[in-house]
């Protein structure tokens, strides 16, 4: 190997674009940041901070786009642009375009100063953009600290807010547990295959016997994933940490990390072809559905509820990673990319009715809502029912697919299981729309207009999740094609 | 003879509801304008439905007007629209209630006014798209549709417990419908297609594949859905709560075109996908209802509540229908649409007239009257006139109908005719006394004595239900010439069933 060949080349840096604009601009933000202070308290530098993070996020989306014209390896075979990877950096940076825009007018009525938070949700982005693309263990667990860094320090932003504070030390000393166990799993496939490139340990695995201690191997992994998307039995923090942290940031958290761990499973699971997949899956999956939505039925905490929610809509993606790779792969991304949409747009909601303090967080807070705000209630409505998958919403196609998929692999036993936990599911999220409608509040407290931020990020996420209820076509089109040339 | 016009009016009918609400959605909160523009909309809807039944070719068996575009490659989802004889008659009676429907909210609703037609005008929407969707997948889609406006319609703007009524009545219909979305998905996954006409052939032709074997758990889990609807006995717990707690559009809708989408469900889907299986559950099903005729009559007939009675009697008549259904005869199937038309409008009229009263009294309790012809004549003559109608005097439109049904059923078998006739018997029972308790004797309470009679408004309302059932009644061929042929297409595949039967 000559010198030449060890130094990265032009093409390399285009494969890597996405994440270094994100990089740049973090760091952007972190300098205007230290300048400005001192100086200006006001509130004009943080809008602006907010601005040039906005614009890093578009420029990380535009990024991607031209990145797709570039497929192939970059540094050494670590890193993999196709348009796997393409798909979900898309989802990461478009979902922190969105939270950004909804994070404007919750930093100013939380009165939080902002600086270093705009940056740190473009250094996640970076942490998860590269989780996608990624295609080497060491890279992958690497890719996984910067995201999950950033999101602990994050969750603990509320900085008056005592239950912040637990919720981000919770979230950092479980993490990080966590990722140990992700990393040990990583070490013994090392051990058991020789090599930490997953589609080297594919083709050996493909070939031979199974070591023993590569199904450990994969098990300590999946532990230490299982954790970050926040599915049974590896979720006891998420209900705490929801509560606490910031509702954009949860927005954020529930959705990005999770597209990008879900990702990485998507790889290792089925590029590595992972031995051991289906019970594994399996298991996880109905306990993951089957807690998540009986524990989301008692909650009249609306952030602890959605967290339970969104604990019950890991597991039925997790049903997609059971079935067979060619329809299970496209599944999965299109629950992701819907669930994205969703989760996000219900989270930006939440953020503006907490108002001052998140102290409107119970269901009691949204009785009449539908009066008050028939907008923002409407609006939440469409969420909810598509978090349930009522038709033409994305949800549904979601659920379709992912059940359609499991069956065609006989999984007849968790399909049953999935859609009764469907039918509980119904339930929680009726139960908000009722309390919307139908419920009058005990006292009058008006709802703030929608800021221009914030409608314009619900607008979107509207947008996203009806378009995926309508015309799914284009965008299971793309994974399908993506799984085929995968599977090639 | 395709014209442009002809493919696009279903498209039309379904959405301009639709587009009002939109409109509605967009406009200022002003009530007077929300109002006229939700009478002008609905309106507009009716007049267009008209085109279908003038129009249909009367002679030609199959689907009318259709439309068929390719929506969802995966899975294969059709935008396929199309009539028959049967669905454009509901259809045209969905748009001639809502203008109604509006008329009669137009002063009981005085809060969230733009959001409550916005509501009506959705539902409206989602009732036809119902009737006139030839594939599965989009059927399902405006049948789980309707769920969400009336559910909104009853818990917002009802009284009493209405939290609780529109809660049952979303989780009973919802969960029933689950079991037919389970059918869906299994026919979908065997035929690969959703669309109605395909999957009917292909399983007449035998090329799915483990028919024989699941057909009794996919005809159940159609009727399962339908019958909730309809509601059939036992399933009808729901329907009372709901009408009592529901503002009188909700009630009329509901009455008058929602529980029609379960016998149109059974018609169209148990009937058209699974006969031989319609068949052999005959006979259980028309002895439910023919419990479901008796004993909703005879609850109806002890009820305390105007419009508990009025729930209980729809019960009643809905078990005629599903008896003529059920029958597998021209005269019954014939006679059974006829009464979901005629019972459309009878009772739309009748919870109307309940509506008003509601509106001056606020309670529907039948004791707070009494004598009430002497301060309201005008009311109580149109209230006679809907009761005669609803009992089935003959020259009204009650009448023809059930004399089809129960025609039907005595050639079917006659003692299922003997008991379904006792059901007319009945329901002049309890409808008279209700009349004699209301309107006739003394004017038992003082409050009574200074009832305001029907104003403009309502009688702009009630006019047309009577001219309608006047005219079903004294010309019902214009109805009967068009659902007959639809009707022979439905029973041609079982005519040798229907043979054995009347063999019996």
């Amino acid at each position: 190997m000559n010198s030449a060949a060890m130094l990265p080349q032009a093409s390399d840096y285009v494969r890597l674009l996405p994440e270094i604009v994100l990089t740049v601009f973090g760091m952007i933000v972190m300098v205007m940041d230290a300048a400005a202070e001192g100086r200006s308290k006001d509130r004009h530098i943080e809008k602006l901070l907010g601005a040039v993070a906005l614009i890093g996020s578009v420029a990380a989306l535009a990024a991607t786009l031209f990145q797709a014209q570039y497929p192939g390896f970059a540094f050494w075979n670590m890193v993999q642009v196709d348009s796997f990877s393409v798909f979900f950096h898309f989802l990461v940076a478009a979902v922190t375009a969105l939270v950004i825009l909804t994070s404007f007018d919750y930093m100013k009525v939380q009165q939080i100063r902002a600086g270093e938070y705009y940056a740190l949700i473009l250094f996640g982005a970076v942490g998860m953009s590269l989780m996608s693309s990624a295609i080497e263990l060491v890279l992958i667990f690497i890719a996984l600290e910067i995201s999950s860094i950033a999101t602990y320090v994050l969750a603990g932003f509320r900085r008056r807010a005592a239950i912040s504070s637990e919720s981000s030390v919770k979230y950092f000393l479980l993490g990080s547990f966590a990722t140990a166990f992700f990393l040990y799993g990583v070490a013994l496939m090392f051990g058991a295959t020789g090599s930490t490139n997953i589609s080297t340990i594919g083709t050996l695995l493909r070939s031979g016997q199974i070591p023993l201690l590569a199904n450990a191997g994969v098990a300590l992994m999946f532990v230490g994933l299982g954790f970050k998307v926040a599915a049974a039995p590896f979720h006891i923090w998420t209900p705490d940490v929801y509560e606490g942290a910031p509702s954009p940031v949860v927005g954020f958290m529930s959705t990005a990390p999770k597209a990008a761990v879900f990702a990485v499973l998507l790889r290792i699971m089925f590029e590595a072809n992972a031995p051991g997949r289906v019970g594994l899956i399996w298991v996880v999956a109905a306990l993951s559905m089957t807690i998540g939505n009986l524990g989301a039925l008692v909650q009249d905490n609306v952030k602890r509820l959605l967290a339970y929610s969104s604990i019950a809509q890991a597991g039925y993606m997790l049903v997609a990673f059971a079935a067979l790779p060619n329809n299970g792969i496209p599944a999965a991304m299109f629950y992701t990319a819907s669930y994205a949409a969703m989760n996000v747009g219900a989270f930006a909601v939440v953020s503006h009715i907490g108002g001052a303090g998140e102290r409107s967080v119970t269901l009691e807070n949204y009785s009449g809502l539908g009066r008050r705000s028939p907008l923002l209630a409407a609006t939440l409505t469409i969420f909810l029912l598509s978090l349930i998958g009522i038709p033409i919403t994305g949800g549904f196609f979601a659920k379709f697919y992912v059940f359609s998929a499991a069956l065609q692999a006989n999984l007849t036993g968790l399909v049953i299981i999935g859609v009764m936990n469907s039918a509980v599911g119904a339930y929680y999220y009726l139960r908000i729309i009722v309390v919307m409608y139908m419920r009058e509040p005990q006292q009058e407290i008006p709802v703030p207009s929608i800021p221009v931020g914030l409608g314009a990020a619900l607008a979107i996420s509207l947008g996203t999740t009806v378009y995926l209820g309508v015309l799914p076509g284009r965008v299971l089109e793309y994974a399908s094609r993506t799984a085929s040339a995968w599977l090639r | 003879m395709t014209t442009a016009l002809d493919s696009s009016i279903l498209t039309l009918v379904t959405f301009i509801p639709l587009t009002g609400a939109v409109l509605l959605l967009i406009m200022p909160r002003r009530d007077r304008e929300a109002r006229w523009l939700a009478l002008g909309v609905s309106i507009v809807a009716f007049l267009a439905s008209l085109h279908l039944p003038v129009h249909l070719a009367r002679s030609q068996p199959g689907f009318q007007f259709e439309i068929n575009h390719a929506w969802i490659s995966n899975p294969n989802i059709h935008y396929h629209l199309g009539v028959d004889g049967i669905s454009a008659w509901l259809v045209v009676l969905t748009t001639f209630l809502t203008p109604l429907c509006v008329l009669i909210s137009w002063k009981s609703i005085h809060e969230r006014v733009k959001e409550f037609f916005i509501l009506l005008l959705v539902l409206e929407t989602a009732l036809i798209g119902v009737f006139v969707a030839l594939d599965l997948f989009l059927f399902y889609f405006f049948w789980e549709s309707t769920l969400i406006p009336m559910a909104l319609l009853i818990g917002m703007y009802g009284h009493g417990r209405k939290v609780y009524a529109a809660i049952k009545f979303f989780l009973y219909t919802m969960i029933a419908s689950m079991f037919m979305l389970a059918a869906i998905l299994w026919l979908y996954a065997k035929a690969g297609t959703f669309d109605f006409v395909s999957v009917q052939t292909a399983i007449h032709n035998g090329q799915v594949e483990g028919f024989a074997a699941a057909a009794p758990w996919l005809f159940l889990g159609f009727f399962i859905a339908f019958a909730v609807k309809v509601p059939l006995f036992p399933f009808h717990t729901w329907l009372p709560d709901a009408h009592v707690e529901a503002p009188t559009a909700g009630s009329v809708l509901l009455a008058g075109v929602l529980l029609k989408m379960g016998t149109y469900g059974m018609l169209r889907f148990n009937l058209g996908l699974f006969p031989e299986q319609s068949r052999s559950n005959a006979s259980w099903i028309m002895v439910l209802a023919l419990i479901g005729i008796i004993y909703g009559a005879l609850v109806a007939m002890v009820q305390p509540n105007l419009k508990k009675l009025i729930a209980y009697s729809s019960i009643s008549h809905l078990g005629f229908v599903v008896l003529g259904i059920f029958s597998f005869t021209q005269a019954g199937l014939d006679g059974a649409t006829f009464v979901m038309l005629a019972h459309g409008v009878s009772t739309g009229a009748l919870f109307m007239l309940a509506g008003i009263l509601y509106e001056r009294r606020h309670t529907y309790e039948i004791a707070e009257f009494g004598g009430l012809a002497t301060p309201m004549p005008l009311y109580a003559t149109f209230f006679l006139f809907v009761t005669l109608a609803s009992v089935g005097l003959p020259l009204l439109n009650g009448f023809i109908g059930e004399f089809l049904v129960l025609s039907g059923a005595f050639r079917a078998r006659a003692l299922y005719g003997v008991l379904g006739a006792t059901g007319v018997i009945w329901s002049a029972c309890y409808l008279l006394w209700m009349y004699q308790r209301v309107f006739f004797g003394k004017v038992t309470h003082e409050i009574n004595q200074t009832l305001p009679d029907l104003d403009g408004r309502e009688r702009a309302a009630l006019w047309p239900t009577a001219v309608v059932a006047l005219l079903m009644g004294v010309a019902p061929l214009i109805w009967l010439n068009a659902i007959d042929p639809a009707v022979q297409s439905t029973l041609s595949p079982l005519t040798q069933f229907a043979s054995k039967v009347v063999g019996q």
